[in-house]
């Protein structure tokens, strides 16, 4: 790799002049394969609707964590959001900003993991810009992507659909990505720890065409993790979600790391996962479903849809047999990862 | 004639306060024979209701008796008399019940008196042997109230029609039973039963005596008492305690064990007069006691600690039990799982409580407000109640104001809530930790109760600080729901209110010594000084900030905080730290700065628990904090550790690690965790003591006000207080209402009374 200033980014190639268009050309059309011909705007023909459309931003440290990077999260976050809606991830906007002196080698494998994850996915980032701050005033670098989708089936899943007897599935292990990054950034000697950041997608197509209507809603446990989504969709639709706290899975990695850091694995965020609220009449069916799909092993059945009583509420049976009450945290328990 | 009568004056009284279910009226038909008064009294929604006739010096002796002669369990809090005109009535009644919106108040229940005591065990007695013997002195009250003013229609005996024995005694104001709410004998009353954990029923014709041969059996049974029910157990048999334990899913904590009567007690206790005083006082409360060593009980009764928790019965059928027991003493827990609330209903026990007991004694007559066993402790003579519940409440206490009417929520564990009616405050039960499903609904259930019973309009909540308690939630939830204002009020504030009382107006110095508060400033706290005036209070100081590792973590493993304070001064690992795995004390030691601050007091209490006791972890809240105080019962404290505050730009800090260094020390010069301990106990006594003389001086303020889940530690309180009196200060502190989270509501409550007050003012 060039030395000096090659090496790195310049507040030039935020300028809009010869020097963005060269870091264009040689770090991003390469990788997306795009043309060179610069467009204000990618042109989308014969796009069909019902759409869905969204934007999400990362902002997380270390950049480059075991089972991923701030590249590959950001197709995956975005393209996750879409699915959570049951649409299909088509298209990808990108926005980098990027902070003075951050390396080009790492900006470029950033790319290239993006790249590959969008490829992977079968999703095309047809658009993108780069600014540049000054040092100090970014951590290295922010991504930003929007993604647009095409929903598979109307009415899409929606946390309104959800109904007393309905059950609650979660599509793998919970906590991974959250834990990983914290002892990443830290620098813990925590062995066995790597991110689940994944696309859904390719779980959720087939549990939306196999289980049509019978799929109430969908949710990715990102920020707040597990507990925090299922106190949303709680929430959302007026009912009492009963957890049973020895059928959610936790690598036994995940449970032993959250506990030496005195983190409850069900507030640590995933990025591979998603939670589904089921008829109960066909949650044996879907869970078969899930378990037999590639990153579908994992999946469990954790829960069942009660009403509330007086208000909306998640209860978790511990493996003693009580009833704790699962609250929603105000603040993050942590410092912030995303 | 004309003469005589015109010497003859009328007076009415309205009596207010513990005047119904007391034994109030036949009192007063009593004095009014005595000194030949005419007139009536009754019950009303007001309380009592008189009128009186008589010379006016009888009147006036009747006034002076009135108030000199009240019955036993009689507190009077508002009197009102007026002259009356009209002519006097034939004689002297006690007339009916007036109805009408309640103003009384349901008594607290009370426990089995002398008489009634003397009748169950009388083989000549038509009572003899009967467990629900009872009078106008004693018996259930607010366990069987459903509704006010407190007659039998409106309670749980409601359901037992009296036979014409006990309609007599219940009509006759010469008996004790006159209007004896729950008189009840064994021919017309409630009985009880046996059944197995399936809940098949158990055919015996002396109940108590299988219940007594299986319990010397090992055998674990809930019975169905006052309040609830319990879990029993032979105290002595140590495999039946850790079974219990086991199924209890209660590795630790103290048990509470009940003996027939004092001497009994003085077998297993040092009793002082003030423990033997409140042992035996209508509120029959646990009393915690210095064991007797060798102690004679199962030494998982109440591992590791110098305190056992006694309680003499206090209902016949806990004497009848008692009394046929052989052996010292039976194991009193309360009848529920650990994070679960107290079963109270027959089928309720039957299908929660059928893991844990063997057998089960049920009985009839319903308990409508279910209640636990109060837990008290002495300092010195002065009584600090630790758990506030059966025979105290729902005895009101006073605000400083009348506050419109406000419910304060309390914290999340232990947590307790409180109404106020005017200038009183009607303190719920304990009720537990509020993050637990079941003990939510039972504070739901709880206050819907007192709503009912106490006809209590609401205006506002208050609540504490701390966004994520549940009961924050609740508070901000029915605030939105009905409309009321909200209150916010921080923790430790609410606890240095929690002992001023009604007295909260006044400005005084407070030292709050807890486990864990959110401070107004995002702060964990718990060790501070602030100068409170009414509803608002400055920091004067507090200990130093020091990392918590781990959040939750360090609270319910100690050693994380010992790691905390080690790291201001030292990299070695001593003792017990080398009892964690390598792998978690550097990943733990690692994240040391990345996690929130605390000048939490209890924090330092369970890390010098852990260095002296070798323990590592808690098995209950505040474990090793008990630990430590059990060492330094048995030291004597003589070179204690002095600290010096730091004067910092936002006020004096207490750098609380350099106790930890000095106890340290000692232990490497060879000397007794037990001295080590009472060495820190009165060091941090008279340091902090040191510290608010000082500020003492700068304020002009002399009454120094002592809360917080520290104090629970009656050594170190008394250690604080004599440490004060030095300086020439006046410590007022937790009595009456617990020094930890248990009166939070209560503190709560105070404060809401005195923000509208200065609303008012400006
Ligand atoms: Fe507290
Ligand atoms: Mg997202
Ligand atoms: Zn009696
Ligand atoms: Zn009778």
């Amino acid at each position: 790799m060039a030395s000096g200033a090659e090496g790195i980014v310049l507040l030039d190639h935020g300028s809009g002049g010869r020097a963005t268009h060269q870091l264009l050309r040689e770090v991003f059309f390469e990788a997306f394969e795009r043309s060179p011909e610069l467009l204000d705007a990618a042109l989308l023909e014969d796009l069909q609707g019902p759409l869905a459309f969204t934007t999400d931003s990362f902002v997380v440290s270390p950049l480059f964590f075991p089972g991923g990077d701030i590249g590959s999260l950001a197709v995956h976050g975005t393209a996750n959001d879409l699915a959570m809606v049951g649409a299909e991830p088509l298209f990808l906007s990108c926005g980098f900003i990027l902070e003075e002196g951050f390396s080009l080698r790492d900006l470029r494998k950033v790319v290239r993991s993006m790249a590959e994850a969008a490829r992977a996915l079968g999703i095309h980032i047809v658009c993108g810009d780069t600014k540049v701050v000054p040092r100090g005033k970014g951590d290295g670098l922010y991504l930003n992507t929007a993604g647009l989708g095409r929903l598979l089936r109307s009415p899409a899943p929606h946390p309104s659909r959800i109904r007393p007897g309905d059950r609650v599935l979660v599509s793998g292990p919970v906590g991974d990505h959250g834990l990983a990054v914290l002892a990443a950034r830290e620098g813990l000697p925590l062995k066995g720890l790597r991110s689940d950041s994944a696309p859904v997608w390719p779980l959720v197509k087939p549990l939306l065409e196999v289980l049509g209507e019978d799929l109430h809603a969908l949710r990715d446990p990102t920020r707040g993790g597990l507990a925090t989504t299922i106190n949303e969709l709680a929430e959302e639709s007026g009912t009492l979600i009963y957890l049973d706290e020895a059928a959610i899975p936790v690598r036994p990695e995940v449970r032993g790391g959250a506990e030496i850091l005195g983190l409850d694995p069900l507030y640590l965020a995933c990025e591979g996962r998603f939670v589904a609220v089921v008829s109960a009449s066909r949650a044996a069916e879907a869970l078969d479903l899930l378990r037999g799909l590639a990153g579908g092993e994992g999946a469990a059945l954790i829960g069942e849809v009660r009403e509330a009583a007086s208000r909306p509420l998640v209860v978790l049976r511990t493996r003693v047999g009580g009833e704790r009450i699962l609250p929603v945290l105000t603040g993050e328990p942590l410092p912030r990862i995303c | 004639m004309g003469k005589v009568s015109s010497r003859i004056k009328g007076r009415r009284f309205v009596l207010q306060g513990r005047v119904q279910g007391v034994g109030f009226r036949p009192f007063v038909a009593r004095l009014a024979a005595r000194l030949d008064l005419k007139g009536w009294v009754r019950n009303g929604p007001e309380g009592v209701e008189l009128a009186v006739w008589g010379t006016p010096r009888a009147l006036s002796a009747f006034s002076a008796s009135l108030i000199s002669e009240l019955p036993p369990l009689a507190r009077l809090q508002r009197l009102r008399v007026r002259g009356l005109s009209e002519p006097p009535p034939e004689g002297f009644a006690i007339v009916e019940t007036r109805q009408g919106p309640s103003h009384t108040l349901a008594p607290p229940d009370v426990a089995t008196c002398q008489a009634c005591l003397s009748e169950i065990l009388d083989p000549g007695d038509r009572r003899f042997g009967y467990p629900f013997t009872n009078c106008t002195d004693c018996g259930p009250r607010y366990t069987v109230i459903e509704a006010l003013p407190y007659d039998r229609p409106k309670t749980s005996m409601r359901s037992f029609e009296m036979c014409p024995e006990c309609l007599a005694e219940y009509r006759d104001p010469r008996s004790r039973r006159f209007h004896a709410e729950p008189n009840a004998c064994p021919v017309c009353g409630p009985q009880i039963w046996l059944c197995d954990a399936r809940g098949e029923r158990i055919p015996v014709a002396d109940p108590l005596a299988f219940v007594v041969r299986t319990l010397r059996e090992g055998a674990l049974w809930a019975l169905k008492g006052l309040g609830g029910f319990h879990l029993v157990c032979d105290a002595q048999n140590e495999a039946a305690v850790r079974l219990l334990r086991e199924r209890k899913r209660r590795p630790k904590k103290p048990l509470a064990v009940m003996v027939r009567d004092l001497a009994a007690a003085r077998k297993i206790a040092e009793l002082t007069p003030a423990e033997e005083h409140w042992l035996s006082s209508p509120e029959a409360p646990i009393v915690l006691a210095r064991k007797r060593r060798p102690f004679p009980l199962a030494e998982s009764v109440a591992p590791g600690l110098h305190l056992v928790g006694l309680l003499l019965p206090y209902t016949p059928l806990h004497h009848l039990l008692l009394r046929a027991w052989p052996g010292l003493a039976l194991v009193m827990t309360s009848g529920n799982l650990s994070e679960e609330p107290l079963c109270y209903r027959n089928e309720e026990a039957l299908s929660r409580l059928s893991g844990v007991a063997d057998y089960f004694l049920l009985h009839d007559r319903p308990i409508v407000a279910p209640v636990d066993d109060s837990v008290l402790r002495l300092c010195g003579d002065r009584p600090v109640l630790l758990r506030r519940a059966r025979g105290f409440v729902p005895e009101p206490l006073s605000l400083p104001r009348r506050a419109p009417g406000t419910l304060a929520v309390g914290p999340l564990l232990k947590n307790t809530f409180t109404v106020t009616r005017e200038d009183q405050a009607l303190m719920s039960p304990h009720l537990g930790d509020l993050e637990s499903l079941p003990i939510l609904r039972r504070f739901e259930e709880t206050l819907t109760h007192y709503r009912r019973l106490f006809d209590l309009p609401l205006e506002q909540v208050v609540c504490d600080l701390h966004p994520d308690y549940l009961s924050t939630r609740l508070a901000e939830e029915r605030a939105q729901k009905e409309g009321l204002r909200l209150l916010k009020v921080q923790h430790h504030l609410a606890h240095a209110l929690s002992a001023l009382g009604e007295s909260a107006e006044e400005p005084a110095l407070a030292l709050v010594l807890d486990g864990a508060g959110l401070g107004e400033d995002g702060l964990i706290r718990g060790g501070e000084i602030y100068l409170v005036e009414g509803p608002v209070f400055r920091r004067l100081g507090s200990l130093s900030p020091v990392p918590l590792p781990g959040g939750q973590a360090a609270e319910r493993e100690p050693w994380r905080m010992l790691l905390a304070y080690l790291s201001f001064f030292t990299e070695e690992v001593p003792e017990p730290l080398r009892k964690i795995p390598a792998e978690k004390l550097e990943v733990a030691r690692r994240v040391l700065s990345r996690g929130p601050l605390t000048t939490g007091a209890g924090r330092l209490f369970e890390a010098l628990g852990c260095l002296l006791s070798g323990e590592t972890v808690n098995h209950y809240e505040g474990e090793l904090a008990a630990r430590l105080e059990a060492l330094a019962a048995e030291g004597v404290g003589e070179r204690p550790y002095q600290v010096a505050p730091r004067r910092e730009r936002k006020g004096v800090q207490l750098p609380a690690w350099e106790f930890v260094r000095e106890a340290l020390r000692d232990l490497r010069a060879g000397v007794p965790p037990e001295e080590v301990a009472a060495r820190f106990h009165r060091g941090l006594a008279q340091s902090l003591a040191r510290v608010l003389s000082e500020l003492s001086e700068k304020t002009g303020l002399r009454r120094v006000v002592l809360s917080g889940g520290c104090f629970q530690n009656a050594l170190f309180l008394e250690e604080t207080l004599s440490a004060l009196e030095k300086y020439g200060l006046f410590p007022v502190f937790n009595s009456r209402i617990p020094p930890n989270d248990g009166g939070l509501s209560y503190g709560q409550a105070v404060y809401a009374s005195l923000s509208r007050a200065s609303a008012q003012r400006s």
